[in-house]
């Protein structure tokens, strides 16, 4: 486990990015305390603006400031930067072609305690079709760090899918980022397990049980998932031949969409999906919303045995 | 710019309806209200350029009810922005005048609007950006009476006038009319100059083709320390009869080059 929380990783390099370049700005909606933000209004009070409770006005000022040749970071909690933003995303942003850079915080099942009304489950399906829109959910504190000065420099909208506190590591010091690129985690034979955000290191996890039962499971990280890295997508469906993805999203709309999507149009494979099945959340920690939403390690085992029998037939 | 004012709106007036004509249909009424704002705009007010449109620190206009693009097209037209026969490509195929304005296709827009409420949000970080820049420009924003009543409008106005963007200048076209009848009628927006007020804005009440009123409500709001409003009593469809005569119905109505020639013959005062 890092002993940093990702929203410190955030804010710390979004800090040393505004001492360096006066173009950044940060538009917070009365969450600067809980994306870990409140240190960088101290310090840039001109720079870092509240618009309080209106994330409407939050991001279409964001809009406005890109316009004038600024690069604003817009927080708050994930539905709140996506679904009830949706039209000001779209229009504000993609549409007139602003350079902003949107964090969603604690995503789909991390909301915990808040319960369904804050579990941005349909958030990555809702702007996905956005024109445009870069979706990003890193791993770990060592790949967000490596990713933030990339984005940064990534001209156009981005949106951050960002879990607030510590993770364990996946990489390591030597890893090195491309925004565009998925990684390779484990190669294997016999399944593909593309995963995202949390659902990584669930799948880390499931790969040791998966050694146990004898099957040769290839695991990928899906880091940005649009674009997709079609290549790697393809390449490792063609080797393995069946597929699972793991996702901390609706099974509507986000990783198992985009990964069917691309896999329907160049290499037709046996699939199943690891994620919320159409349901809302609840309130719990998420060892509970795990077991609750079948989304253990143990479950990834039970879907990688499904598509491999399914493969066989 | 001391041209004749009066003049320049019968000609902006004039390129507004060939505009919409060539196409044969179109948000007329609500771009014949704006024509006075306009043309105040952009030959006296502000500090702009039509051979460098780009110009860093110029003053700025973001038409925030996008809708009235053909009138705003009118305009930069007859300022020298680009040639008024592009104003026959309206709604075009390939066109660069579309009917919502954007600021990647059309010279002079300062920013894309249409979807209503954000353009005037956008305005706010627009002023928010030019005072971190400390550029001195100052930043024009119409909206629309019916546009008010999004959500948007008053969250925008509530950022603006609690952080004092006093280099902000608002217009709201306050004609009382929109798709579905009189704004009164739909979902009042009464009482405007209180609203505004309250919102910790300095209001203006005018007569929004009145050129002379227009100048001093802008010249009072230069010297003001919070965000401006001026609350422009307009006609929907003003300067053409039959236009005007269609009430709610003007929004966005049936309009061929005929028309406009009628339209152009009653403005300039042959008819």
């Amino acid at each position: 486990m890092s002993s940093r929380e990702m929203r410190e990783v955030f804010s710390t390099s979004l800090k040393q990015m505004m001492e360096q370049d006066k173009r950044i700005v940060l538009v917070d909606a009365d969450l600067a305390k809980a994306s870990g933000t409140t240190g960088i209004h101290a310090e840039f009070s001109e720079r870092a603006m509240d618009c309080g409770v209106a994330e409407a006005n939050m991001v279409s000022i964001a809009a406005g400031l890109a316009s004038y040749g600024y690069i604003p970071y817009i927080t708050t909690f994930a539905p709140f930067a996506t679904r009830r933003v949706c039209d000001q995303l779209a229009i504000s942003v993609c549409y007139a072609r602003q350079n902003v850079k949107i964090v969603g915080t604690d995503p789909g099942i991390a909301a915990e305690l808040n319960g369904g009304t804050h579990m941005g489950l349909e958030d990555i399906g809702v702007i996905r079709s956005l024109v445009g829109m870069v979706i990003f959910e890193p791993v770990d504190a060592i790949q967000l760090e490596k990713a933030m000065p990339v984005i940064r420099d990534y001209e156009g909208p981005v949106y951050i899918r960002l879990f607030r506190k510590a993770l364990p590591d996946v990489f390591d010091a030597s890893y090195t980022f491309d925004l565009f690129k998925a990684d390779t985690i484990k190669e294997g034979r016999d399944v593909t397990i593309f995963a995202s955000g949390i659902m990584v290191q669930e799948s880390v996890e499931a790969l040791a049980l998966l050694r146990e039962a004898g099957i040769d499971a290839e695991l990928i990280n899906i880091h940005t998932i649009k674009p997709i890295d079609r290549e790697s997508v393809v390449r490792s469906a063609e080797k393995t031949g069946c597929v699972v993805t793991a996702e901390n999203h609706s099974t509507i709309g986000g990783l198992y969409s985009a990964v069917a999507e691309v896999l329907s149009a160049e290499c037709p494979t046996v699939m199943t999906a690891i994620g919320m099945d159409n349901a809302f959340g609840e309130v719990g920690k998420i060892p509970y919303l795990k077991q609750r939403y079948r989304m253990t390690k143990e479950d990834i085992v039970g879907a990688c045995r499904e598509v491999i029998a399914k493969k066989k037939k | 710019m001391n041209q004749d004012r009066t003049a320049l709106c019968r000609e902006i007036r004039e390129e507004t309806v060939r505009c919409i004509g060539s196409i044969g249909v179109g948000h007329i009424g609500g771009c014949l209200s704006l024509t006075e704002i306009l043309c105040s705009l952009y030959f006296k007010h502000m500090n702009i350029d039509p051979k460098h449109p780009q110009m860093a620190g110029r003053d700025r206009l973001v038409v925030s009810k996008g809708h009235a693009g053909p009138a705003v097209y009118a305009t930069l037209a007859v300022r020298g922005y680009f040639p008024r026969e592009e104003l026959l490509t309206l709604n075009a195929s390939g066109t660069n005048l579309p009917s919502h304005c954007d600021m990647h296709k059309t010279v002079g827009i300062d920013m894309t609007t249409g979807s209503l409420g954000q353009g005037f949000s956008c305005a706010v970080g627009v002023a928010a950006g030019s005072r971190l820049a400390n550029d001195g420009a100052t930043i024009y924003a119409i909206i629309g009476d019916g546009e008010s009543q999004e959500g948007q409008i008053w969250e925008a106005a509530m950022f603006a006038g609690s952080h004092k963007l006093n280099n902000l200048i608002a217009f709201t076209d306050y004609n009382n009319l929109q798709i579905d009848g009189t704004v009164s009628q739909v979902n009042d927006v009464a009482p405007l100059d209180d609203k505004w007020r309250s919102f910790n804005w300095n209001v203006a009440v005018i007569d929004g083709h009145d050129l002379s009123q227009i100048d001093a409500a802008i010249a009072a709001a230069k010297s003001q320390d919070k965000p401006t409003m001026i609350i422009a009593k307009t006609i929907k469809g003003k300067g053409v009869s039959f236009v005007e005569n269609k009430g709610a119905g003007n929004h966005n109505m049936p309009f061929s080059m005929e028309d406009a020639e009628r339209a152009i013959a009653e403005i300039r005062g042959e008819a």
